[in-house]
């Protein structure tokens, strides 16, 4: 009898203590928009590296890069001169996310149109 | 007999103002008929004096949005967009209209928000530092408001009064400025704030979106009723 109110209150409070894993893995993606936003103590090559951080740290737990990482990374490599990788990034973006096709498509098509 | 009644009056009073009442679950008719997909945050209006207070909002606000199940346009490269094309006052880019916002990022809805409140103050006995924001979801396609909601998080909830008394007080007062000043508190209370704001998993939060394993399923406000 006394192991039964054992186990139930244990469950009962283990219950509670529950919290749900995030869907998506940011590492340090928030502080490195922050920093993006600071445009100051952190360059654009060190935000770069951050970055390409995260989407190695979440290859290795297996899980989902959040929405937008691969976009802001395509920007920072678009910024500072490495159109080719910058593509890249969009594209996978776009694979991951089809929702972000139409702008990232609106902003290549705007580039082209500006370098003719 | 008299005295009883009166103990039984007391009592029930006792009890009853012991509970806290939830604010009404929140009409969600409009967001479920709309059914966005994709969230674009627009550059919060800022009505604190910390100049940085969008661009951390901004940050935080992408995780809670995309763990409620939404796709969040990549809030970053959206701002630079709206300088690019000449936008660079807020109040003007929450004054473009939808049709033209749908247009250029193919957005189901735009989130405006609203900073009340942010960074620390030291008011004697206690530094404080408070992030309050407030903001509303609009269909893009219709212009109807899909979801409104505010939030507030100080970072004065947690912390331990050092005891000691009047001067140790103080002292904790002057010695929590001087951290949160430095190590930019107010970015992480704008985490919390944020989460606090929309997450699905809070009373009144978003509906979970399409990306979410609960997706479909009513409100969390909804299941208490």
């Amino acid at each position: 009898m006394r192991v039964l109110f054992v186990v139930f209150f244990t469950t009962l409070f283990l219950g509670g203590c529950k919290t749900t894993e995030p869907s998506y893995y940011y590492g340090s993606y928030q502080t490195a928009v922050y920093s993006y936003f600071k445009a100051s103590e952190v360059g654009a090559s060190q935000q770069i590296e951050m970055l390409e951080g995260v989407i190695e740290q979440a290859r290795g737990k297996g899980k989902p890069v959040a929405p937008g990482v691969h976009a802001h990374l395509g920007m920072l490599y678009f910024n500072t001169g490495n159109a080719s990788l910058g593509q890249v990034n969009f594209d996978i973006e776009k694979t991951l996310f089809p929702e972000s096709a139409a702008y990232l498509d609106f902003l290549m098509n705007k580039n082209a149109s500006d370098k003719i | 007999m008299r005295h009883i009644q009166i103990a039984v009056i007391i009592v029930f009073v006792v009890f009853t103002s012991a509970c806290v009442n939830l604010p009404p679950a929140y009409d969600y008719t409009n967001f479920r008929s709309a059914d966005p997909h994709s969230i674009l945050v627009l550059p919060p209006l800022n009505n604190s004096t910390e100049v940085i207070a969008p661009y951390s909002v901004m940050s935080q606000i992408v995780a809670p949005l995309a763990e409620s199940g939404f796709y969040v346009f990549p809030v970053a490269l959206v701002d630079q967009t709206f300088k690019n094309n000449g936008l660079t006052v807020a109040n003007d880019i929450h004054a473009v209209p939808i049709e033209k916002l749908h247009e250029i990022f193919g957005a189901d809805a735009a989130l405006y928000i609203d900073i009340k409140e942010y960074g620390t103050s030291y008011v004697v006995i206690s530094s404080d530092t408070v992030v309050n924001v407030s903001a509303t979801l609009v269909s893009l396609k219709t212009g109807d408001i899909l979801w409104q909601g505010a939030a507030r998080a100080s970072s004065a909830e947690n912390r331990g009064n050092s005891g000691g008394g009047l001067i140790g007080m103080l002292v904790e007062a002057a010695v929590n400025q001087i951290i949160e000043t430095v190590s930019d508190a107010g970015f992480g209370i704008a985490g919390i704030a944020s989460t606090r704001l929309l997450s699905a998993e809070g009373h009144n939060g978003l509906l979970h979106g399409p990306r979410s394993a609960k997706y479909g399923q009513p409100a969390t406000s909804e299941k208490q009723k």
